[in-house]
């Protein structure tokens, strides 16, 4: 705010000297709010999505990208050739690309990125991004061949993610604290628990940024979240934390409000493996017991797109099942004492920190409760979920967002915390991994949708939205969040 | 008076040692793994390994226990497992927020405490020591949080006076410094000035009742004088008490208020650090919170006996 009182009053000084009447510069300058503060600046090295909210497509790149429609789209390799069997991927890079400390870009970090994202003492969070990759071979200065093992449809999918950025070895070792990469903003300086400072790359290789500085600032508390944005010290705030405020700012002409979709499939996980939940009819009762629309409404004051399956509704390929989990209590009670539990049964329903799962819950508790289910609640810390359900599978049912983009081949790990073990879909999302034909992987996609609706794995509740709250004058924010970022390679004020 | 010394730094040695051990078993039996915190839901167990191994978790506790002991006897913490920057320049950074956020606070809640204080003694029983009562049982009630959230809501989003949070550091100048922890000292401030001003005036209270202050009457002195010149400075050893013990509570307890004012102090740190699992940076901020207490008591145990003549002597 004050920055912007001086900013005006230097134009407003050097307008009046020049004698220029009514000139006005657009300002270069933005002060961004989010939630969570980055535990360090590495995306190659930490499953925190607030390291890709401040740096993806900002400060580092990778060789595909999303768009802001999730499609994926040319990063740093400008194209690419896929052979026959499509197990090997040739791709060109863009010449002229330099790291922000001056030196080139070229083939042999992608060898170096991709290397030590798969090495065996590897600390990237999704590992299993490079699993595939059998080998990394440098062509020429600007071509890299990299061979699967075997044909993977995802790969260029997979390439976009904010792990797989490009990154150099002569800076690595400072990564954490001073990320060097190729992206359109510097990083410039982090003052450690408050701010995050970037500068406009002036020697960008693409189309340089409007915005001169940005500053993202972190702010976790919901209610410092509405002052700080009504008291305009921050001039947006990307996932705003308070949905009750939404409405507030809405009808007051200083701010717009954008509520985008996510890649968050927001469910009642279900421990397959424990009794009486590995009764199929059980499960199903559970589904036909919830009202999507009242959690949506109670927990998440209206925000959120009602799902059926584990899948983002928004993509080509989402099948809308809804119908076969729809509210119906009295259905739920038949199915629960044809199943041997016309007295109901107890269950633990464990809630991490999130309001759509403490909210959730307790929407949902009651719910079960109208059907003779009864929930023992215990709020748990992330580190404690993390623990207690999700590696010790200690728990009947919990509420979880799985925010990863694309993520149904998860019910094909018999291992993972659902422990949901079938043959059919594994097979299915063997095939799908092989197949590099659109129609027939569309195809797969939604067969593998049907049959975890079908087999009622999980309660599926909503899509997260994600709402940002901005000042009236500011264009070209993502409006949805196809992968955790905060893009501001196109934001600029209205003049 | 050699040996009461030695007996107290002995006291303070064992308390720090005591304090380092419970520190470290709890933070250490606390569920939740930092690695996995880190590496999130997809992650494959190798790749946590590979982390654990980096960060040092593999090792055996009562290692890491020693390392982390004689790390801090040459004044190095360690380095954070999420920030992966040293905790020594962390709690640093920190500190020039906390300390004075602190200090501003004491000396508000002091400057507004000791007045009221004096003046609801001076007329007790009578309309301005019920206002002054009244003021502070409500000042009691009322989270700091709360009035925290308030004080937004006039000062920041209608008039626009201050802003709603934030701290960007002294290098923007001490005004803007003092003017961005203002709201937050108040908010701190008022519960502390509340407490302190009840102790001030009952205290005070009680010293008018003493004899000599009979005395100091009967020998033609005005109500005002005694007061200024014999009551108030005996009456002040219990609030100079309490005034110490706050300091320690403003310094630990404005976690609440970092958050609402998004202030990047030792709270919200040590906040930070517990739902991430930076077990490093929880323990030696933890530990450095109880040396400053024991520190504190530690003085003031060594002040008493140059203060009292009776414990001079060899034979306490």
């Amino acid at each position: 705010m004050k920055y912007h009182f001086k900013l005006l009053l230097s134009a407003g000084v050097l307008a009046t000297s020049l004698g220029i009447q009514g000139a006005h510069a657009a300002k270069t300058s933005m002060t961004i709010a989010l939630q969570l503060e980055p535990p360090h600046l590495d995306p190659t090295s930490a499953a925190a999505g607030a390291i890709d909210s401040v740096l993806y497509s900002n400060v580092f790149e990778g060789l595909t990208r999303f768009a802001s429609d999730g499609a994926v789209i040319p990063g740093l390799a400008k194209s690419w050739e896929i052979s026959e069997d499509g197990t090997e991927y040739i791709f060109h890079l863009n010449s002229a690309v330099t790291f922000h400390d001056g030196s080139t870009m070229d083939a042999n970090d992608v060898k170096f990125s991709l290397d030590r994202a798969r090495a065996e003492d590897s600390t990237n969070a999704q590992k299993a991004l490079f699993s595939g990759i059998k080998n990394v071979e440098v062509l020429a200065s600007d071509k890299v061949k990299v061979t699967l093992a075997s044909p993977n449809g995802s790969f260029l999918f997979n390439m976009a993610w904010g792990d797989a950025v490009i990154v150099a070895p002569e800076t690595i070792d400072d990564i954490k604290t001073n990320p060097v990469g190729t992206g359109a903003f510097k990083f410039s300086n982090w003052v450690q628990g408050d701010k995050i400072e970037l500068l406009r790359n002036e020697e960008y290789w693409g189309k340089p940024a409007h915005l001169e500085t940005a500053t993202f600032k972190f702010i976790s508390d919901p209610s410092a979240a509405f002052s700080a944005m009504m008291a305009q010290d921050i001039d947006a705030f990307a996932g705003f934390p308070a949905p009750e405020n939404l409405a507030q700012f809405e009808s007051d002409s200083r701010f717009q409000v954008l509520v985008g979709n996510t890649e968050g499939e927001t469910i009642l996980s279900t421990n397959n493996k424990m009794p009486p939940l590995d009764n199929v009819k059980v499960r199903k009762a559970i589904a036909h017991a919830i009202d999507r629309q009242a959690i949506i409404d109670g927990a998440m004051f209206g925000y959120g797109t009602p799902i059926g399956t584990h899948f983002a509704p928004h993509h080509p390929d989402y099948v809308d099942l809804k119908a076969n989990s729809n509210y119906d209590p009295e259905l739920a009670k038949k199915l629960l004492s044809e199943a041997g539990f016309s007295e109901g049964f107890t269950t633990t329903l464990k809630l991490p920190p999130p309001s759509y799962a403490r909210r959730g819950g307790e929407i949902i508790a009651s719910q079960l409760r109208a059907v003779g289910i009864e929930t023992e609640i215990s709020n748990l810390e992330w580190a404690q979920w993390l623990e207690e359900v999700f590696r010790g599978k200690d728990y009947g049912l919990t509420i979880v967002s799985h925010t990863e983009p694309m993520d149904i081949g998860i019910y094909a790990r018999p291992e993972y915390y659902f422990q949901y073990d079938s043959s059919e879909f594994q097979a299915v999302i063997k095939a799908l991994n092989a197949e590099s034909n659109p129609q027939k992987r569309s195809d797969l996609l939604r067969k593998a949708q049907r049959i975890i609706s079908d087999d009622y794995v999980n309660g599926y509740l909503f899509e997260l939205a994600f709402p940002t709250v901005a000042n009236a004058k500011i264009m070209g924010l993502w409006e949805n969040a196809p992968t955790q970022a905060t893009d501001l390679t196109d934001v600029k004020w209205a003049d | 008076m050699i040996k009461y010394f030695f007996r107290r730094l002995f006291t303070f040695v064992l308390s720090l040692a005591l304090a380092s051990i419970v520190i470290f078993s709890l933070v250490e039996i606390a569920p939740g793994d930092p690695a996995s915190f880190m590496l999130g839901i997809n992650a494959q167990p190798d790749t946590i390994a590979a982390l654990r191994s980096e960060l040092g978790l593999d090792q055996p506790k009562i290692n890491r226990y020693f390392d982390w002991i004689g790390g801090m006897l040459t004044g190095d913490f360690g380095i954070s497992y999420t920030y992966r920057t040293n905790v020594t320049e962390m709690v640093g950074d920190r500190l020039w927020v906390s300390l004075p956020l602190a200090l501003y606070a004491l000396f508000l809640s002091t400057v507004i405490a000791i007045p009221t204080g004096i003046y609801a003694a001076a007329k007790r029983g009578k309309t301005g020591d019920f206002a002054v009562i009244s003021a502070t049982q409500l000042g009691i009630a009322i989270p700091n949080f709360w009035f925290a959230i308030i004080l937004v809501g006039i000062f920041a989003i209608k008039l626009q006076w201050f802003s709603a949070g934030g701290f960007s550091g002294w290098k923007d100048g001490l005004f803007n410094g003092i003017t961005s922890l203002t709201l937050p000292a108040i908010a701190l401030a008022l519960p502390q000035a509340a407490i302190l001003s009840r102790v001030m005036r009952s205290a005070l209270i009680e010293t008018l009742g003493e004899d000599y202050i009979r005395t100091a009457r009967a020998k033609g002195l005005s109500s005002a004088q005694t007061i200024w010149t014999h009551a108030l400075r005996n009456a002040l050893i219990p609030v100079l008490t309490i005034i110490g013990l706050q300091f320690s509570f403003l310094l630990a307890g404005a976690i609440i208020i970092e958050q609402v004012f998004y202030l990047p102090g030792l709270g919200r740190l040590v906040f930070q650090a517990i739902t991430q699992r930076d077990l490093i940076v929880v323990e030696s901020v933890v530990m450095l919170l109880v040396f400053a207490v024991i520190l504190v008591n530690f003085i003031v145990d060594i002040t008493y006996m140059l203060v009292d003549p009776r414990l001079r002597q060899d034979s306490i």
